[in-house]
């Protein structure tokens, strides 16, 4: 069991999402930097599609009320993995840069799952409730022994790749290229939702209403005001707004980690890449 | 062709069909015949398949569905409907009738749940006829409550829990329209047929 002794400014429960359930209109959920989600659980010996604890910045705090256990951070910290005492503290510090940290412990976090997920999904509020101050989380049995630490990954990329999204005819014929021509600035209310963006507006080539249709992960939506926003894991399973371009899945977690006036460019993958 | 298919990024295709009917059936074709996709999410006039790994093998299957291939009818759920919308005034005067009309012509309906979208369990309605349709609110209000029987331009909605909101309210209901521990744990899954009746 832990004790949260500080929650910090939002700190969910997270595993690989919610699947199967779109149709009637549940968001994903799941970690928003999914590597980093499953070199924590490898790092203390889960299995990947463990439950984790994912806190936007620093200042959660949590003591483990239970035997000693090996825990691991990732993301915007770490990566570092530790014995975690009986009733020691853990504390995630601000990090230098990037804006999501992932905590493992073995074991797993064992809140109820909802749907067939322990994920709380931040748009509807599907799943278990956001970590508040004096929560207690049950964990699982631990079932591995830790694996050691591999190459740390790139921490930035040059630019998000898209391919070409199923409504690009409804924009100016350069608007690809206007999208992959700026640098974009990652807007303050940007969250688990979407990265929104903002810099000089795209245009429309047609107007009225997109009938509603299913959303994808990584859809760079547009809405009328021409600011564009890559839908991430709580993004609605269907919208009205017509979808540009869609974000390469495996360049996804770059945009977990981008805070409020981080530059992000984009650019056009080479070949439509398998993901 | 019945159905046009556009990729959606690498690992999801869209089926393009003419209207929100066309949408379910195709939907519940799809999911019927095991079309490999994680989800499979209609939409207006669109199915979205997504979580493909063979985009070319099923957006062939997806070329053997014809809008001829109609799903029997789905189950019917009755909503006990209490009138007492804030806009029921103003469907009545676009209706060209008063309180009472608006009852007897909305309760006279049987929509279909389209698709969900929105938020869990809020159901598209379709079936609305067209001198029945209105334009959805100017301004948005700020909340709606909870259970809130709704229409706006094509659709009838209810409301699962309290949000903001542009359509115009014609009454509240009680009905549980999200239980994430029932099964389906949407009441107004798509396919469902819905009628109201005044509670």
């Amino acid at each position: 069991m832990l004790e949260v002794l500080t929650a910090g400014v939002l700190t969910t429960v997270q595993d690989h999402g919610r699947v199967g359930w779109a149709h009637l209109g549940v968001p994903r959920a799941g970690a928003l930097d999914r590597p980093a989600a499953d070199l924590a659980n490898r790092l203390v010996g889960n299995p990947p599609g463990a439950a984790v604890l994912e806190t936007v910045l620093g200042g959660l705090v949590l003591r483990n009320r239970g035997p000693g256990r090996w825990a691991a951070l990732t993301g915007a910290s770490g990566p570092e993995v530790r014995w975690w005492p009986s009733g020691g503290e853990l504390r995630v510090a601000a990090p230098a840069t990037g804006v999501r940290t992932y905590l493992a412990v073995a074991g797993g976090v064992a809140v109820e799952p909802v749907l067939g997920s322990r994920s709380t999904d931040t748009l509807a509020w599907v799943g278990p409730s956001r970590v508040v101050d004096g929560a207690l989380l049950p964990l699982g049995a631990p079932v591995g022994e830790p694996s050691p630490l591999d190459v740390p990954r790139t921490p930035r990329l040059e630019a998000l790749r898209i391919v070409a999204g199923p409504r690009a005819d409804w924009f100016a014929p350069d608007a690809l290229d206007r999208l992959c021509a700026t640098t974009w600035t990652v807007q303050a209310d940007s969250d688990r939702v979407g990265l929104r963006l903002a810099g000089p507006p795209l245009e429309r080539a047609r107007s009225g209403e997109l009938p509603s249709e299913g959303m994808v992960l990584g859809a760079v939506q547009v809405p009328p005001d021409g600011q564009p926003v890559v839908f991430l894991a709580d993004h609605p399973p269907t919208g009205g707004y017509p979808v540009l371009g869609v974000v390469h899945p495996a360049d996804l977690w770059w945009c977990a980690q981008r805070r409020p006036g981080d530059a992000v460019r984009l650019r056009r993958a080479p070949v439509a890449p398998r993901g | 062709m019945s159905v046009r298919v556009v990729p959606v990024g690498t690992a999801a295709l869209l089926a393009e069909v003419a209207d929100a009917v066309a949408a379910t059936g195709l939907a519940e074709w799809a999911r019927a015949r095991g079309v490999p996709a994680t989800e499979i999410v209609p939409g207006a006039c669109t199915v979205l398949f997504d979580g493909v790994t063979d985009p070319a093998g099923v957006a062939a299957a997806l070329r053997e569905w014809s809008p001829g291939d109609v799903p029997p009818p789905g189950r019917v759920v009755e909503l006990p409907v209490r009138y007492d919308g804030a806009d029921l005034g103003q469907v009545a005067e676009r209706w060209g009738t008063d309180a009472e009309g608006v009852i007897a012509r909305h309760t006279a309906l049987e929509l279909t749940s389209a698709f969900c979208g929105f938020a869990p369990g809020f159901a598209y309605l379709a079936g609305l006829p067209r001198e029945l349709q209105v334009p959805r609110l100017a301004t948005p209000r700020t909340r709606v409550p909870a259970g809130s029987v709704a229409i706006a331009g094509e659709w009838c909605g209810v409301y699962p829990t309290a949000s903001p909101g542009g359509w115009l309210l014609l009454g509240t209901t009680d009905a549980a329209l999200w239980d994430p521990l029932a099964d389906p744990p949407a009441l107004l899954a798509p396919g469902t047929r819905v009628r109201f009746r005044r509670a």
